[in-house]
């Protein structure tokens, strides 16, 4: 399964035409303990880099962006109730929704983990 | 300290009211009345005014300490101008909606109206109104006029967008997406203000209002600004003028000639009146010719014999914003504070607060990163980069300058400087006031290289230690402890 991420610090798992999505391990850090998840609603049609929920903590709320177009098929709830999962393991358990992927293609206009890495040297 | 609840002592009281010697009115429905007891502390009137007394010497206000919070204008509000609201204690805002009752309210009418063309002529609007009760309802109330702008010229369901830079107040946005508009959020260039190639590429006809703060949250004067509203104009998009700033540029600025439509302005920030729990706020908004039509009503005009009267019957209005005419109390104490002050007094106000927050700039420069290093307005962005280095946080230099007795400056915003901290020393503040900010703040610096851990354990000397923020905001639980 191959990892991909946004300029804005969110990854995508990408399994078949299925994609799994969250924010990277740098995203969760610097936002400091996290407070609150707002998740998609399953069903909802998103546009890559379009808003696909929100993110907050003690020093800021931030939106989260789709990196791929589709159509969210499942969400994970337990981030409502347990948030502070974001910052123990932002890349793996913490994922916030999955999405039916329209358009593979859209997949060049995002970074691969090595190169995810050398942009997180830039900033 | 103890609760109050904690002081109760049954059936000690304060007051003593005699036995009823009238007949009791008819009693309420039973469904209505209480099966138990208040659970009210008895206490007696000294017992409550020592435990009220005592509570508030634990306040913070720029009453008693200086009070650099970024953004907010924390300047001193004279006592004075106390007075001059309680002039107007007397009468009753119902009087002038009664029929013929402008007639009895000339005074008052006169206050608000002229309160309106003293904010029209230091913005460069053409009309103002008072109502909205705060920066925020006056944004709503800015961007409703906005819609209702577009709206009229048939032009509702084309224009979508509302434009706003990356260092906004999140009120901004917040208030355009509560009207219904979508949000197109533009970044900021490494000159420090909204990046303007890329705001062309976000202009289309579609966008109905570009939003701004200028000077911006980091404390710079947007040299494109007239080229911006220039652009903005030929999409028909109108520019709105966040006021949260506008004690950078009285006298030297006005808004509208800059090409805004639009501004909402915090009174109690700039117009040296109360705010946060020291009172209520203001938020007048003003207009250019073209947005008159739909102002909050009942409308104060002036007919050709000088006399003011309500125009309460305008088709095209959004509508009332506010019970009465707004906090009127409020906006006494602004017409107070522009009068005493004057034209002259006004523009002294901002080169004084430009002059301090430079003054803070410059002192403190070599001690902590600045990411913008160029001359600021009346507040100042550092960020606490340095300091993280050993391990220390904006927030761990805020509680450190809590127990030297100052309120900290504004940290973590704007958002898109890393551990920022936002400093406004307002002109009310002396020269040796900020010298001695000014080292405690070095002193800080100095300590998170030496002791960091003395900045992790900060504060120190205050009621309480530090809270727990993280497990406040995950466990939103409050009740009764008592």
């Amino acid at each position: 399964m191959s990892m991909y991420f946004t300029k804005e610090h969110e990854w995508v798992k990408v399994a078949g035409t299925t994609g799994t999505v969250g924010i990277s391990d740098h995203a969760a850090h610097e936002l400091g303990d996290i407070t609150f998840v707002e998740l998609p609603k399953i069903g909802a049609v998103v546009k890559q880099f379009g808003e696909l929920g929100s993110i907050e903590s003690v020093k800021a709320a931030s939106d989260i962006f789709s990196p791929l177009s589709g159509t969210v098929i499942k969400v994970n709830d337990a981030l409502e109730i347990a948030p502070e999962v974001v910052n123990e393991s932002a890349e793996d358990a913490a994922w916030m929704a999955q999405i039916e992927i329209t358009d593979e293609a859209e997949l060049k206009n995002l970074m691969t983990q090595e190169q995810y890495n050398d942009y997180l040297k830039t900033l | 300290m103890q609760l109050i609840y904690e002081q109760s002592t049954p059936g000690r009281r304060g007051v003593k009211l005699p036995k009823t010697d009238v007949p009791a009115a008819s009693a309420l429905p039973e469904s209505l009345l209480r099966k138990e007891r208040a659970g009210l502390a008895e206490v007696s009137e000294l017992d409550l005014v020592r435990h009220f007394t005592n509570l508030s010497r634990r306040n913070f206000s720029v009453d008693t300490n200086f009070y650099p919070l970024g953004s907010c204008t924390m300047k001193y509000n004279a006592k004075v101008l106390e007075n001059a609201a309680a002039l107007f204690a007397p009468f009753h805002p119902m009087t002038a909606l009664l029929p013929g009752g402008e007639e009895f309210c000339q005074g008052t009418l006169g206050m608000l109206y002229d309160l309106g063309q003293l904010l029209a002529d230091i913005t460069g609007m053409d009309e103002v109104t008072t109502q909205p009760l705060a920066g925020a309802h006056g944004e709503m109330t800015g961007i409703m006029l906005v819609a209702a702008y577009h709206a009229a010229k048939g032009n509702k369901a084309k224009k979508k967008y509302v434009v706003v830079p990356d260092s906004s107040h999140g009120t901004n946005p917040a208030s355009a997406a509560i009207a219904g508009y979508e949000i197109i959020t533009v970044p900021t260039a490494p000159y420090g203000d909204m990046d303007l190639e890329l705001f062309k590429k976000a202009m289309s006809d579609e966008v109905a209002a570009v939003m701004m703060t200028c000077p911006n949250t980091l404390g710079l004067f947007n040299p494109h600004i007239k080229e911006i509203s220039d652009i903005a104009h030929s999409f028909d998009a109108l520019m709105y003028y966040d006021g949260a700033n506008l004690n950078a540029i009285m006298g030297k600025v006005k808004p509208g000639d800059i090409g805004f439509d639009v501004i909402h302005v915090n009174l109690h920030k700039t117009f040296g009146t109360p705010h946060g729990g020291g009172g209520p706020g203001s938020g007048p908004v003003g207009v250019k010719k073209a947005l008159i039509p739909f102002l909050p009503q009942p409308r104060i005009v002036m007919d050709s014999a000088g006399k003011l009267l309500l125009e309460t019957a305008n088709p095209g209005t959004i509508g009332r914003t506010a019970n009465f005419f707004g906090n009127f109390g409020v906006m006494a104490k602004a017409y107070a504070y522009i009068i005493m002050l004057g034209r002259e007094g006004l523009i002294q106000v901002s080169e004084q607060a430009v002059l301090n927050a430079n003054y803070i700039k410059e002192k403190l420069k070599g001690h902590y990163d600045l990411p913008y290093d160029m001359t600021c307005m009346h507040e100042v962005v550092f960020s606490a980069s340095k300091q993280l280095e050993h391990g220390v946080h904006a927030i761990d230099i805020a509680k450190f300058l809590i127990d030297r007795g100052y309120h900290p400056p504004t940290v973590y915003f704007p958002m898109i400087v890393k551990e920022a901290i936002m400093i406004e020393p307002t002109e009310t503040e002396s020269k040796a006031t900020m010298d001695a900010f000014i080292e405690v703040m070095i002193e800080a610096a100095q300590t998170a290289e030496s002791n960091p851990q003395a900045l992790h354990d900060a504060p120190l000397t205050m009621p309480i230690s530090r809270l727990d923020e993280t497990k406040a905001a995950r466990e939103q639980n409050v009740c009764c402890a008592w």
